[in-house]
């Protein structure tokens, strides 16, 4: 079998994508860490969860951007294949 | 691979198709399947406003079903502006409304087999310089220009600007990250949807519609509320202090 060096590029951008999404490590622990802080801020004080609720999930969505940003460095390497000449 | 970003690559995987293909000044345009889909949640929104209108005009003083539902929806988002924007409210009440109602029906258009409008970097991109221009434009209007020099030079004192050019890209990073968080959720849901429907086949028969509840309707809602919200934030801070 011989691999031409379109399919080595191939292959590797696929290896590529799986090691860009590793980037959802990151924001899986921020936004778990966020989560907790909420959960106890609502125990303090219950009655302005409205409030805590929204600004946890800003926080958390503001958090999430890193992870995206690999997502979308995935989706380039398998869809679109800039480096595919 | 050449028709652009993410443009009919794959058939598994539910792609921006071309349509019709048009010229401008030796630049190849496409009309695509986003703009179908813009269409048709725009004329579905157009024909809900219009009922929504003739019912209002004939409001009645004990409001039935179809009456309380709208007084709900507008004071709802009424009471979203008002709280992140405070005094500002009225000027950018409706405006944060249209942006809320487009991107909510965008997301949810997933769920009647369109694909998603938002899933195209396009539709994101746009609606984030608007928001960019509207956060330039108040600061313009509201804050004098040694104001914001001295915001541009911040951590420093204001006649020492090398720190000006990280403040700049900062701003410019603002909607880049705006439309890219926007477009990468709705698109990571488009795609597992996708999948899970193309390489599984006829085993996938009930249970995608729980994916459909995640991915769809919590997604797409929680995705909605962030970006109104931070389009919210950015232009309040930058009406600054006074």
């Amino acid at each position: 079998m011989n691999i031409s060096g379109t399919d080595l590029i191939k292959a590797c951008s696929a290896i590529g994508a799986g090691l860009a999404v590793i980037a959802g490590i990151g924001p899986g622990i921020g936004q778990g860490i966020a989560a907790g802080h909420g959960a106890a801020a609502v125990g303090r004080n219950p009655g302005a969860q409205g409030q805590i609720m929204s600004t946890m999930l800003l926080g958390q969505a503001v958090a999430e951007t890193t992870g995206l940003y690999g997502l979308v460095i995935a989706l380039l390497l398998l869809f679109v294949q800039p480096l595919v000449g | 691979m050449t028709e652009g970003i993410l443009l009919a690559s794959s058939d598994t995987v539910d792609m921006i198709k071309g349509l019709y293909k048009y010229e401008v000044f030796g630049q190849e345009v496409w009309i695509t399947t986003s703009h179908v889909c813009i269409l048709i949640v725009w004329l579905s929104l157009v024909i809900f406003s219009l009922i929504a209108n003739y019912k209002l005009k004939h409001a009645t003083e004990v409001p039935d079903t179809f009456q309380s539902i709208l007084e709900l929806i507008v004071s709802l988002l009424d009471g979203m502006v008002e709280g992140s924007m405070g005094k500002h409210a009225p000027v950018f009440a409706n405006w944060i409304c249209t942006i809320f109602c487009f991107i909510l029906v965008s997301n949810l258009s997933g769920l009647v087999g369109l694909r998603p409008p938002t899933a195209d970097y396009g539709t994101t991109l746009a609606l984030a310089l608007i928001t960019f221009v509207c956060i330039h434009v108040v600061k313009i209007r509201h804050q004098s220009a040694k104001d914001i020099w001295i915001d541009k030079c911040s951590p420093l004192p204001p006649w020492l600007p090398i720190w000006m050019p990280i403040n700049v890209i900062s701003d410019i990073a603002v909607p880049i990250s705006m439309s890219l968080r926007l477009f990468a959720n709705v698109l990571s849901g488009t795609i597992i949807m996708g999948l899970v429907y193309g390489l599984l086949g006829k085993f996938a028969l009930v249970w995608p519609a729980a994916l459909h509840v995640y991915f769809d309707i919590f997604s797409g809602a929680i995705q909605t509320y962030v970006f109104c919200m931070l389009t919210m934030t950015y232009i309040a801070q930058s009406y600054g202090d006074s």
